[in-house]
């Protein structure tokens, strides 16, 4: 009796995977379009756990999920290479955009280079929400702060990590000072901070196009700069390796990696539209296209 | 066990230093739970008094009510607190939201009901007797009330540190309400939530130590008192 159970769910847990993934994913809608297609084709359910990059990729190095779904390429490399996922695929890009209130204090409206909307909002000292979560947008946003060649402020805890010191650092403008606001939380919850407190922030475009007209009482906040190389969001699926983790579903999430590069999927996602505006471009298509 | 080990060590590592940014987490947690308990304090004490002394039809209904409250879950209190202050909503022109003060406005709803009804089991455990002799000796009302209090005061104290407890230790309305900004309203619930987001679970655990401590630190100061006053 009790092996009869355990080979039914054995194969059950086959058909169900678990997926670790970033807020904009899971925030954008994106997904609830490309998961059940691949239910459809494969009878294989996905489980989303929905997170910061730093969470998801966590999940992946603690054998919690099978596979992630991320976009820090530094960082999904290192992953790689350390031996925690077994390869990477390209499988599309969204854009950041910067946005603000409609009035514009910072006067960025326009503007295509980020570094430069970065320095002007310090110097008309503007409200800036910052995601603060370690998350891939949160990476992106240090970066350009870093680009902007605005003064930066560090401040480090130490904390102890196998046996020895480690330094976690925050680092802020210091231009805005009190004005810069690290709020820690998802994609989601900082566009409802920013509305609220009508501040500027850094976004990927598909999470503020669900929020500002995928929904009754959308933000009034608009897309101020945009369009700059360096605003540039790849997006990459890496299926947990089996040789670390040897109790991961490889095989089932195999296919749902090599799933989400073929052209079926792919053209999903490059009609993918919110608001009769696209949101991601897929990066995998034959050149052809 | 190293994770755990690691954990602890760095908890010591922080609270030795002392650690600017865990001073200001603690701080802000200290400060928005003493307030909200200290105003709900001064609610629902009374309510209790007032409820337990008069006789009303539907007390009953008020009673089982405030019990109900007590599973008042802190997300349900967040999304109707937020209701009000967002910026679309009633008060919204006072810019409440994300704010300490929004902090304060939902834990006070969350453990006014804790305080009410633990002042009415406590005071109508007080046998009656005490306060017919009371009155027949001629105190006033309000003579009465104080005899009662000093009877009651243990159970109406423990009712106050529960509500204290509960309110350090939440998290929901703390994160619906405050939003978790660095330096403002990041509590040590919320930055706990936000470390074990990040992957960061060693200074999550770290954390999870400090309120710990927090905690023991403030029942061993009202343990203190309440000895003191026994004498």
């Amino acid at each position: 009796m009790i092996s009869l159970l355990d080979a039914g769910s054995g194969q059950s847990a086959e058909k169900l995977i678990k997926m670790a993934t970033t807020t904009s994913t899971e925030n954008s809608g994106l997904l609830d379009v490309l998961l059940p297609e691949f239910t459809k084709e494969t009878g294989i359910e996905v489980k989303v756990f929905a997170k910061g990059t730093g969470a998801a990729i966590r999940d992946g190095m603690d054998g919690n999920v099978d596979v992630i779904f991320v976009h820090a390429k530094a960082r999904e490399e290192k992953f790689i290479s350390e031996g925690y996922g077994s390869y990477r695929l390209d499988v599309m890009h969204n854009d950041f955009v910067i946005i603000g209130p409609a009035g514009d204090p910072a006067k960025i409206e326009g503007m295509q280079d980020a570094a430069g909307a970065f320095r002007k909002m310090t110097a008309a000292k503007v409200k800036f929400i910052s995601r603060g979560d370690d998350s891939g947008t949160h990476i992106k946003e240090q970066a350009l702060w870093k680009a902007s060649g605005e003064a930066m402020k560090t401040e480090a805890s130490e904390i102890i990590k196998k046996g020895k010191k480690h330094a976690l650092s925050f680092v802020y403008p210091v231009g805005l000072g009190k004005r810069y606001i690290s709020i820690g939380q998802g994609m989601g919850k900082t566009l409802t901070f920013a509305e609220e407190k009508q501040a500027y922030t850094l976004t990927d475009r598909g999470t503020f196009l669900k929020y500002k007209y995928g929904r009754k009482l959308g933000l009034n906040l608009e897309i101020l700069c945009e369009g700059d190389q360096n605003l540039f969001n790849p997006y990459g699926v890496i299926p947990v390796s089996p040789k670390k983790h040897p109790h991961v579903k490889f095989a089932a999430a195999d296919r749902l990696a090599r799933w989400l590069v073929s052209a079926q999927a792919q053209a999903l996602i490059g009609q993918y539209k919110i608001a009769g505006r696209q949101a991601f471009f897929p990066d995998a298509l034959p050149v052809a296209e | 066990m190293d994770f755990l080990t690691d954990s602890f060590l760095s908890a010591i590592l922080l609270i030795w230093t002392l650690n600017h940014d865990l001073l200001v987490i603690v701080g802000v947690s200290m400060k928005v739970s003493s307030i909200s308990t200290f105003i709900a304090s001064l609610l629902g004490v009374p309510s209790g008094f007032l409820i337990a002394f008069s006789e009303f039809r539907g007390k009953r209904l008020v009673i089982t009510l405030l019990n109900t409250l007590l599973a008042l879950p802190t997300v349900v209190v967040g999304l109707f607190v937020y209701a009000f202050i967002s910026r679309r909503g009633i008060f919204g022109t006072y810019d409440l939201l994300y704010t300490q003060k929004a902090i304060i406005i939902g834990q006070i709803i969350l453990i006014v009901p804790i305080i009410t009804t633990f002042t009415i089991s406590a005071v109508s455990r007080i046998d009656d007797r005490y306060r017919k002799a009371a009155l027949t000796l001629g105190a006033n009302l309000m003579q009465t009330a104080r005899i009662i209090i000093r009877e009651a005061r243990f159970a109406i104290m423990t009712a106050i540190v529960m509500a204290f407890g509960r309110v350090i230790a939440e998290v929901g309305i703390s994160m619906m309400l405050g939003g978790n900004a660095k330096g403002f309203t990041r509590t040590m619930t919320t930055a706990m939530a936000l470390e074990y987001d990040k992957g960061e679970f060693v200074l999550s655990v770290a954390l999870g130590t400090v309120l710990l401590c927090v905690s023991f630190g403030v029942n061993i100061f009202c343990n203190y008192f309440q000895g003191k006053s026994r004498l």
